[in-house]
Parts: C-alpha cells; sequence; structure tokens
C-alpha cells in the first residue's frame, strides 16, 4: 500500500511534465513551423489592423451586409464566451425568438431556418447557400448593385463539401461581406 | 436525411471496422510487451520511469493489488489537478490572468476528468489559464484513458488466463498505454488538427474590430454599440487530440467540438469521429486475440455494430424532422440547405454529421459535443441519454466501454445457461454465483446513482429546479441526462441549465466518482475471480460465444436490462415531450 503511494506520487510528477508541458510544447513547436497561420487562427487583417478570423463568426444585422445567424454567445458572437441557446424543441423561448428572427429577414418566401436558428457554439462562420441566396434582393437593393453581380458574388464564396463528401455546402459570411464592400467600393 | 448523409455515415463505419483489427493488433503486442516498432524511442523513457518510480516491471499483480494501485494513482492525480486549479492565479502561462478556480468548481472539475467524465459546470476560456488546461486537465486525458485501457487489458487477461492468481502489473500497463498508444498517435492528430485550422499557440486573447459594429440592447433597455470582438485563443489542438483519442471529451472551449477552433471543417469532425471509435473498436480485436478466440472478438464488435446502428438512425431520422411550431421557416432539405431542426447545430456540419457525432460521443464514454444536446428533437436527444443510460458499451469509453460489454457478456452468457438447463461457461469458464452476484452488483449501481439523485433533485424546487433551462418534461430530461452523463462518466450535458451550484458541483462530482471507482472494484473482483477457474473442455451444452446467436442475444440482454431499468423515466421525459410537441404544446 504505501509502495503504491509513493510510486503514484512520483509517476504523477513524471509523467505530468511529459504529457502536460513536453508534449503541448513539442506540438507548438512543430504546428508552428508548418502551419503557422492556421496555429494563430488564420487571423484576418485588413489595413494594418486585425478584423477577425475566418474561422469565427461576426454579426451582422444592418440591411447593406448578408446576416449572419442568431447568436447565444455572450452578447452575440462573443468570441470568449462561446455557447448554444440550449433551448428546447418546446420552448416558448425559442417560438418566440424564432419569430422575431422571421420577422426580421422576411422577404416572402419562407427564411431558410438556419438563418433564424442559433449555431451550437455561437461563433458559426457560416450560412447556407439557400440562406445567402435568399438575401441577395435586399442586399443589392440598399448597395444598388445589380442582383445578378451579388448573385454570382454569392455562388463564387460557396464552400463545397470536403473532399466532395464530408460536411454540407456554406458560405463564409465574414468573407462575403468583406468581398462585398470591396465591388462596392470598386463601384 | 440525405444519399450523401447517409454515405458519410457509412464511409465511418466501414473505416472503424476496417482500421480495427490493425489497431487491436497492435495492442495486443504492446500489452502482452513483445516487439513493436516504437521500443526504440520508448523503451528508454518506460525503463527510466521505472528506475526513478521504483516500479518492479516484473512483479504480477492479485485484483486487490491491481485496485489499490489504480485508486493510489488516481488519487495523486486528482490532488496535482486541484493544487493547479486553485494556484493557477499564481502559476505562469495565465495570459488572462485568471484568479485561482473556486473550491467547489475546482474538487468537481478535479474528480471529473480523473474519471475520463470531463463534466464541465465551468466556462473554460475564462476560467482556466493555459497552464491549467495543459498541466491540470489534458494530462488527466491521457491518464484516464491510459486507466481505461489497463483496466480493460486485466479484465481481458482474466478470462483469458487459468488457475493464476494475478492480472498484470498495473504500472506496466498504465505506461504501456501511454507511451506506445496514446501519447503518439495524440501527437500525430494534434499537427493533423493543426493542419485544418485548430489553433496552437500562447497568445493572449486576440481583439478584433467588428465590420459592421453592434448596438445592443440590454435588459435594462439601454443601448450600448459594440466594436470589438475578442478571439479566444491557446494550445488548442495538443488536447483536442488526447480528448477524443481517449474519450475524454473535455472541451477547451465551452462549445467544445462546435466550436470553429476546436472542430473548424468537415473533415477535422470527421477525423474526430474516428478517433472516438478507433481504440474501444481495437480493443475488441485485442480481446479475441489474447483470449485465443479472434471469433468471439468480431461477435461482441458485431453486437456493438447493430445498437450503433439502430441509434444513429434513429437520431439521424428525428434530426431531419421540421418543428412543428415554427413557422414561415423553410425546414426541408433542398439542394442549397440541410434542413432539419438546425437550432443548436453549425451550418458545416449539418444535421447528419450531428447526430453522427450524437451518437458516437455517447456510445463512447466521450461525452464531446459538436452541436447542442439540449436543443435536438425531442426524440433525437433521446438516443444520445438512452446510449449512456444502457451503460456506453456500445464501442463505450476507452477500456471503460470494453469491460461494461463483458459484464454484459457474463449475464448473457448466464441467461443462456438458466435457458439450457447448464451450468453456464465463458470461454471454457464456469460462471457462478460469485461471478454473476458482482456483475449484478455492477449493473445495479448504476441506475440506483442516477435514479436516485435525479429522483432527489425534482423534490427541491428552488436547489433543483430552479436552474433548470427549459419547463415541462423538457426540464426532467435535463435533470436525468445530467446524473447519467455524471455516472456513465460522459460528461456530456444538456447544457442550457446552470449546473455550476453547490448542489450539482456535489452531488455530480459523488455520482463520477461512484460511477468511476464503486464500478471498477467489482468488475476487477471478477476479472481475479475468472483468473483462478480451470478450463472445462467445451462439450454439447456449451453455449457458443462465437456465434450470430450469441451477438443476437447479447443486444437483446443490453436492451431488456436498459429497458427494464429506464423505461418508466424515459417515457416522462422524451417520449412525453414528443407527444406533446406534436400536440402543439409550448412551455
Amino acid at each position: 500500500m504505501k509502495k503504491h503511494i509513493t510510486i503514484a506520487i512520483l509517476y504523477t510528477l513524471m509523467t505530468s511534465v511529459l504529457l502536460g508541458l513536453a508534449y503541448p510544447l513539442a506540438v507548438t513547436a512543430v504546428a508552428r513551423l508548418l502551419y503557422p497561420k492556421q496555429a494563430d487562427g488564420e487571423l484576418i487583417t485588413q489595413d494594418g489592423h486585425l478584423v477577425g478570423s475566418a474561422l469565427i463568426g461576426q454579426p451582422f444585422t444592418g440591411p447593406g451586409y448578408f446576416h449572419s445567424r442568431p447568436s447565444a454567445a455572450g452578447i452575440g458572437y462573443d468570441a470568449s464566451a462561446s455557447s448554444g441557446s440550449n433551448l428546447a424543441p418546446t420552448s416558448k423561448a425559442l417560438i418566440d425568438r424564432t419569430e422575431a428572427s422571421v420577422a426580421a429577414e422576411q422577404n416572402g418566401a419562407p427564411v431558410p431556418v438556419d438563418l433564424v436558428t442559433a449555431s451550437a457554439s455561437g461563433l458559426d462562420p457560416d450560412i447556407t447557400p439557400a440562406a445567402a441566396l435568399y438575401q441577395v434582393p435586399r442586399v443589392a437593393a440598399k448597395r444598388h448593385l445589380p442582383v445578378k453581380s451579388v448573385e454570382a458574388l454569392v455562388q463564387e464564396h460557396i464552400t463545397q463539401r470536403q473532399l466532395g463528401l464530408l460536411g454540407e455546402p456554406r458560405v463564409n459570411v465574414l468573407e462575403l461581406n468583406l468581398a462585398l464592400d470591396a465591388m462596392a467600393a470598386k463601384g | 436525411m440525405s444519399l450523401n448523409g447517409w454515405l458519410q455515415i457509412l464511409l465511418f463505419i466501414a473505416l472503424v471496422l476496417l482500421l480495427a483489427k490493425p489497431m487491436g493488433s497492435y495492442m495486443t503486442r504492446v500489452f502482452e510487451r513483445r516487439r513493436t516498432w516504437p521500443d526504440g524511442v520508448f523503451g528508454p523513457v518506460e525503463r527510466l520511469l521505472y528506475r526513478v518510480t521504483g516500479i518492479d516491471a516484473e512483479h504480477e499483480m492479485r485484483w486487490t493489488e491491481y485496485a489499490v494501485a489504480m485508486l493510489a494513482f488516481s488519487t495523486a492525480t486528482l490532488g496535482l489537478t486541484y493544487a493547479v486549479e486553485r494556484l493557477q492565479g499564481l502559476l505562469p502561462l495565465n495570459v488572462q490572468h485568471l484568479p485561482g478556480v473556486a473550491p467547489d468548481v475546482a474538487l468537481n472539475t478535479a474528480i471529473s476528468f480523473t474519471t475520463n467524465t470531463n463534466w464541465q459546470s465551468y466556462v473554460p476560456e475564462s476560467t482556466m489559464s493555459y497552464l491549467t488546461q495543459m498541466l491540470g486537465l489534458a494530462t488527466h486525458n491521457f491518464w484516464s484513458a491510459a486507466v481505461g485501457l489497463a483496466l480493460a487489458i486485466a479484465f481481458v487477461r482474466g478470462i483469458a488466463r487459468r488457475e493464476s492468481s494475478t492480472l498484470g502489473n498495473f504500472w506496466v500497463d498504465l505506461t504501456r498505454g501511454t507511451l506506445w498508444v496514446l501519447l503518439p498517435m495524440s501527437f500525430v492528430f494534434a499537427i493533423a488538427l493543426v493542419s485544418q485550422g485548430v489553433v496552437q499557440n500562447f497568445r493572449p486573447y486576440d481583439k478584433a474590430t467588428l465590420v459592421e459594429p453592434q448596438t445592443v440592447t440590454g435588459a435594462d433597455g439601454k443601448g450600448t454599440t459594440v466594436t470589438t470582438q475578442v478571439i479566444a485563443q491557446g494550445p488548442v489542438a495538443s488536447q483536442e487530440a488526447i480528448k477524443m483519442l481517449g474519450t475524454n471529451g473535455g472541451g477547451f472551449f465551452n462549445a467544445n467540438s462546435a466550436h470553429p477552433f476546436e472542430n473548424p471543417t468537415p473533415l477535422t469532425n470527421f477525423l474526430q469521429l474516428l478517433s472516438i471509435f478507433i481504440l474501444p473498436a481495437g480493443l475488441t480485436v485485442t480481446l479475441g486475440q489474447m483470449v485465443g478466440s479472434p471469433k468471439h472478438g468480431r461477435a461482441v464488435l458485431a453486437a456493438m455494430t447493430i445498437l450503433f446502428a439502430i441509434g444513429v438512425t434513429t437520431c439521424y431520422w428525428a434530426e431531419s424532422q421540421p418543428n412543428p411550431l415554427m413557422h414561415n421557416v423553410a425546414q426541408q432539405r433542398t439542394e442549397q440547405q440541410s434542413g432539419g431542426n438546425m437550432e443548436g447545430k453549425e451550418v458545416r456540419f449539418g444535421v447528419a454529421n450531428s447526430a453522427l457525432f450524437a451518437t458516437v460521443t455517447t456510445d463512447a464514454s466521450c461525452g464531446a459535443v459538436n452541436a447542442m444536446h439540449d436543443s435536438f428533437t425531442p426524440l433525437g436527444g433521446m438516443v444520445p441519454l438512452v446510449n449512456i443510460l444502457l451503460g456506453e458499451i456500445v464501442f463505450g469509453g476507452v477500456g471503460a466501454g470494453l469491460y461494461g460489454m463483458l459484464v454484459f457478456v457474463v449475464i448473457a452468457v448466464f441467461i443462456a445457461g438458466l435457458m439450457v438447463g447448464r451450468t453456464p461457461e465463458y470461454l471454457g469458464k464456469k460462471i457462478e454465483s460469485y461471478d454473476v452476484q458482482m456483475s449484478m452488483l455492477y449493473l445495479l449501481i448504476f441506475p440506483l446513482v442516477i435514479l436516485g439523485f435525479a429522483a432527489v433533485t425534482v423534490m427541491m424546487p428552488t436547489t433543483g429546479l430552479s436552474v433548470l433551462a427549459n419547463k415541462g418534461p423538457h426540464g426532467l430530461t435535463e435533470i436525468l441526462y445530467a446524473y447519467a452523463s455524471a455516472t456513465g462518466n460522459n460528461g456530456s450535458a444538456f447544457a442550457g441549465s446552470n449546473w455550476n451550484t453547490h448542489w450539482y458541483n456535489y452531488s455530480i462530482g459523488i455520482a463520477m466518482f461512484v460511477g468511476r471507482f464503486l464500478m471498477i472494484v467489482p468488475m476487477l473482483a471478477i476479472a481475479g475471480n475468472l483468473a483462478r477457474k480451470k478450463i472445462v473442455p467445451a462439450s454439447a451444452g456449451t453455449f457458443p460465444v462465437t456465434t450470430p446467436l450469441f451477438t443476437v442475444l447479447l443486444v437483446a440482454v443490453i436492451v431488456i436490462v436498459g429497458a427494464l431499468t429506464f423505461f418508466p423515466a424515459i417515457s416522462l421525459g422524451p417520449v412525453l415531450e414528443h407527444l406533446l410537441l406534436h400536440a402543439g404544446h409550448a412551455y
């Protein structure tokens, strides 16, 4: 019994150095060497300042931008407080929130479901192609851009399934909106 | 449901079954201390470890000594994590200057990670420093998984050995599992994750300027303008890899594998799914090889696969259904969207990958999530709950899944023996009253803790019920899920409720502790008793454990035991909620 307690303490100390310090530091070293941009979170800078990460969603609610999904992270897309809404399908709060979102988004046709439901992380960078195309008329009108060119911009920004099989087709909202700003600036 | 969704699910299960053989054969060699290719790298580390700590690698342990060594080790590691959490304010690598963790949260977390549960009542990115994540939590992802592996191997030795009083050496099994299996696989996996965008750094949290500043109306009705976004960072990939491989499941971030920095692409998602099942699937092959009956290993693997298929089909179907309470919302699947129940799901994963992940993470005792189970449809959310209640033996946690399954095998063999009126035999060993008593003890502790705590909790309106996020039958499901997840050492949650209270932190802590250690003791007792027995030659009355008939019997025993125990609770939770949802009720 006493022997095992001594071994347990020494064993814990030794392996904690190996697994808790040496291992993550070695991974960091190799990661920095091979994939420096990915290891830092694919940060996007514009004119010298940080505007976000290509992987982390940002809130967009104005009529001139493509909207992201509702978010339950902190006060919304707070990337230091990731969270889903965790509302049940039978929750009145969920139904009320969805109805408010529907009222804000609707252009006549039923609204694509992802545009009015909160994601799991609250930081979902993507919307479905359906949700992006749904917003084209509003964005084009507000920006005084031809519907066709805004639609073409959306089509360009659709990421297909990975390896042709995995996941679902999607549109990165931050990248799409940055491209939209660039297009509008060019006139 | 879509063809593409099914193709992804089929590819996944095909790869798991394909990889089981090489993985299992490798583990057999590792635990039988035969020559393997990484010997040159890890051999010296192993010998150094034994020399410094004073381990006699040739010493064989009885089941009692094995249990004592395991408990001593678990206690020491628990102590280290508690200390690191409490003292993190004084320690380095605390870029956000977080204070020490409060005592009840620190204790709950230390137990949670020691028991391979990874229940998290805290928000990691605002509670734990980088050092605590690495040294206090990721270490446990290795240790608790290696302990699970060691225990499973000890149980298999109990079946394989004859007229022997010992089950192997705990320290040696622990070391071989860590160095030969978990560490190298995690390293390669971590680098693969970084290549896809999982972060690995020690940066202070970044602050981005929003492209479109947002005006937020607070609860007091006043508007505030938000212009920046704080982006939490950290050494995520190294922890993510072992979190999945060790079926631990504790997220670096609050949103776990739904967070884009933990699980950025469909490919990382697929690899994470594979990494949950690969070791548990491999262990069935190890079982077959070590007991000298590869066919028995395959029969067990087949039973697991059947139960998995039932679960994933139900969950995928349920999540593809529209929510009848939502109006003017396009919930059907089209070319442009996967549709279905998207609340609490990420667009890049859609319904198919979310349902698959939820099934896999609860078949195994992983508990990582890429979608929020709390927001699943009633029947979709029932699948992960039922998976946990069945004991997480469908592939199961690393090690824990196999020994849990083997207890069911003992019961199945016993029932078969009763049916033909012969003394039951398992691989030539007579199953006697002591073995069955211990198996029943193992099977009864589990529902006793879950239903006991859940019953006490629902009788306390303030302490128990006021924290719930959702009302109606869903609230009961939340409580049931919490204690099932804790006792089953899963760690996923119907996460909407505020579980960070004294009552829940301590009661869930006890549930996790009992669910791990009190169940290990009867399990090791069975192993020790089996090892002592003689081999009786097979006769006409022997029930073979290698046939499809055995697989069917095993599945039936698991389902019947689970249904008899939990059906009343399940019908008051998810089943009732499903009926009310379609009758148009909301709470």
